[in-house]
């Protein structure tokens, strides 16, 4: 049995964000578990990664339970609790599994936004510092580089990380789809409120180059204006700056509808009919539905986001499937390369047997060499024969201990195609049987002349 | 000879239009790019072919039908391929290669008539009125496919459902836009042709207007596409509206175009269906 590849581990999926933390504390402060690697005598390769989702520790061991074992105990002493008491939040991968989650990871299938690209530089940073600290080798490094390229292949096949699946992000999508580049386009934001505040956002972070706050206190709006390097706009005065915004994400606390048809619809004259898009993401909603049957102009609501979320939701779900079979296959590919791994120890001591038949023989002969006490020749002729009867010694010796059991049979073909003696055989076969047509023919000629 | 070119053409618009609806199902950017490459080759072969029939008359083919549709197709897929380079809006092809098949299939479906040697098509001024009306008509085309997929697009975000095309499908600022170059610049080129066209007229036909039905048609096209053209620039009618107009211009074209070619009769047809 070979290396065994484990990875423990716990993410927003199996935890609630304390526990992650508590875990998460172990590499705080320039510590890292990494350091415990010379403590821990049952495990070969250590790989750790600690983002704000999702606590790993992936290494090869031999034994694996052992292993598993000894790196429990160290992170419950560490955390100053017994791992016993969040069992049920920690998630142990074996081998092709493990492989597969490392792979899901950094393609970024597990994440809590899928598709986010964050993950992969966080893995790459975390297998940096394993290899400046010498915890990692043939495996480990091999597995971590075969993620980084698996990640690339998923993201240029598949769209996984196209599909807007928040409302704010779906905000976005439908922004860039009604004016095209969102540059140089102004943003108004009434009221405040989280989705608000992170739906303007990503606006910015996609090019809007000017935000106006208006809030019924203005200390608040002040706040907000400041924060994203806007403007305030008076409250009563909503309506006429819609002669100058391109967006409006509305939420406010407000019972009653706060901007009517007749307040945006005798404004598009003014904005030359340049589009307007509302996103009315307060409950009771802050907009008269009527609005959006102004021509140019479109309104959302939470309800209507929503739908969009769940369609794209839908179609990262087909983009997934494919993103799995990737990984299928990948993982498939890379469990070939570990079985293969597994010989290289024994072709390792093959040939250093050889080598040290080779240099005991070599040195013996010189010896003899140096007396004069045979010559060049003889020497050779010794050396050569000495060094075959010392290599093929043990196999020979080995298939005599054989002969006398019941399974010789299985000895012998072992041999002989470790040997390839088969072909050794029929080449000798084909020749005897083509020199005794030869000869054969020659008596043919002969008789011919008789 | 040209017969194969346009033949050759002609295949290739099709494989270019099968091309541009695998586009719109699988979204492959390298679908678009073969389909793209397709509509390229089909256009090198249109304009030899084009150019054999040229040499051949000694004026530009347009004495019959179907080497009108041909032209048409070859201007449409022209002002096709400079928007492609320009803007890379990739699902215009998606609407433009099957108009340019279309026409070229269209295009020996109609008996092509008694062809006379005219020597008055020999004349500048005819080869630069046609030239004009061509451009114009091609640029036309373009916006009536961004008109179409505008109200397509618009029609899904203003009822908040989306189909397949609401990804392929470029912004609506993009298409507006497009919708605008197309009658800024195809707008004064349609005027540009009709004006060489009255001063032909007048030199050959002694007079400027003859009531001739293509005459009030093209009159009524230029009409259609002076209002959007006014409305856009001085009051700002954008979006729906002008995509609208912009679909409602092109029919007439096609009206003014073909209808009053095979339906009606006038001193445009020496070519008239017999």
């Amino acid at each position: 049995m070979g290396k065994q590849i484990i990875l423990l581990g716990l993410s927003h999926k199996t935890a609630p964000v304390e526990i992650r933390e508590r875990v998460a504390s172990i590499s705080a402060n320039d510590r890292t578990p990494l350091d415990w690697l010379p403590q821990l005598k049952k495990i070969d390769e250590l790989f750790f990664l600690s983002t704000c989702n999702r606590v790993e520790f992936l290494f090869t061991t031999d034994e694996v339970q052992e292993g598993i074992d000894e790196i429990s105990s160290k992170i419950s002493l560490e955390i100053g609790q017994p791992l016993s008491s969040i069992q049920g939040h920690i998630y142990i991968y074996y081998n092709l599994e493990a492989v597969k989650h490392v792979f899901r990871v950094a393609a970024s299938l597990d994440s809590m936004v899928v598709g986010e690209p964050q993950i992969l530089g966080q893995i790459k940073d975390a297998y940096r510092e394993s290899v400046d600290h010498r915890t990692s080798s043939v495996i480990l490094n091999r597995l971590l580089h075969k993620s980084f390229s698996v990640a690339k292949r998923i993201r240029t096949e598949t769209r996984i990380g196209s599909y807007a699946v928040s409302i704010s992000y779906a905000a976005v999508e439908l922004a860039k789809k009604i004016f095209g580049s969102l540059e140089n386009k102004s943003v108004l934001l009434i009221g405040a409120g989280e989705m608000a505040e992170l739906a303007a956002e990503h606006l910015i972070h996609n090019g809007v180059s000017r935000i106006y706050v208006a809030n019924r206190t203005l200390e608040r709006a002040m706040e907000l204006a400041a924060r994203f390097r806007g403007t305030t706009v008076p409250f009563d005065q909503i309506p006429e700056n819609l002669e100058v915004v391109d967006i409006i994400i509305s939420s406010t606390g407000a019972s009653d509808f706060i901007l009517h048809y007749d307040e945006v619809k005798s404004r598009m004259r003014a904005r030359r009919n340049r589009p307007l898009f509302f996103i009315d993401i307060a409950v009771p909603r802050d907009i008269e539905p009527e609005v959006g049957e102004i021509d140019n102009v479109y309104l959302y609501d939470i309800d209507s986001l929503q739908g969009l979320v769940e369609l794209n939701l839908n179609e990262r779900r087909k983009e997934a499937e494919r993103a799995e079979h990737i990984i299928e296959e990948e993982a498939l590919k890379f469990d070939n390369w570990l079985k293969t791994l597994e010989v290289v120890p024994t072709i390792v001591a093959l040939k250093e047997k050889a080598e040290k038949i080779r240099q005991r023989e070599i040195r013996k002969t010189m010896l003899q060499l140096a007396n004069n006490s045979q010559n060049l020749e003889e020497s050779l002729e010794v050396l050569t024969r000495s060094i075959i009867n010392k290599l093929l010694h043990d196999p020979i010796l080995f298939l005599k201990r054989k002969s006398v059991r019941e399974s010789k049979n299985l000895y012998v073909d072992l041999v002989q195609s470790l040997f390839n003696l088969h072909e050794i055989q029929e080449n000798k076969e084909s020749v005897d049987k083509r020199s005794r047509s030869n000869v054969r023919e020659l008596k043919r000629k002969a008789c011919k002349f008789k | 000879m040209s017969s194969l070119f346009f033949i050759i053409a002609t295949v290739a618009y099709f494989v270019g239009s099968v091309g541009y609806f695998f586009y719109v199902i699988r979204n492959s950017n390298s679908v678009a790019r073969a389909a793209n490459i397709a509509l390229v080759i089909g256009f090198a072969f249109h304009t030899v072919g084009i150019y054999i029939l040229a040499r051949k008359f000694g004026y530009l083919p347009v004495t019959s039908i179907p080497q009108t549709l041909s032209l048409f197709a070859w201007t449409i897929v022209l002002a096709y391929l400079v928007f492609q380079w320009r803007f890379d809006i990739k699902i215009l092809g998606t609407f433009v290669s099957p108009l340019a098949m279309f026409f070229m299939l269209l295009s020996p479906a109609i008996p092509s008539g008694v062809v006379h040697q005219i020597p008055v098509l020999k004349s500048i001024w005819v080869v630069v009125h046609i030239s004009l009306i061509f451009l114009s008509n091609a640029l036309f085309a373009i916006a009536f496919c961004a008109g179409i997929m505008y109200l397509i697009q618009e029609k899904q975000i203003k009822k908040k459902t989306f189909g397949v095309l609401f990804r392929r499908l470029p912004s609506l600022e993009k298409l507006d836009k497009t919708n605008y170059i197309c009658l800024l610049i195809g707008f004064p080129l349609l005027t540009g042709g009709l004006i060489t066209g009255f001063i032909y007229a007048s030199r050959v036909w002694h007079g400027y207007w003859h009531w001739d039905p293509k005459e009030i048609f093209a009159m009524v096209t230029w009409a259609i596409y002076a209002v959007l053209f006014h409305e856009r620039l001085a009051v700002g009618w954008r979006g729906k509206k002008a995509a609208i107009m912009a679909i409602i211009g092109f029919i007439a074209v096609i009206v003014t175009f073909l209808g009053v070619n095979i339906f009606l009769k006038g001193h445009h047809f020496y070519f008239r269906v017999s």
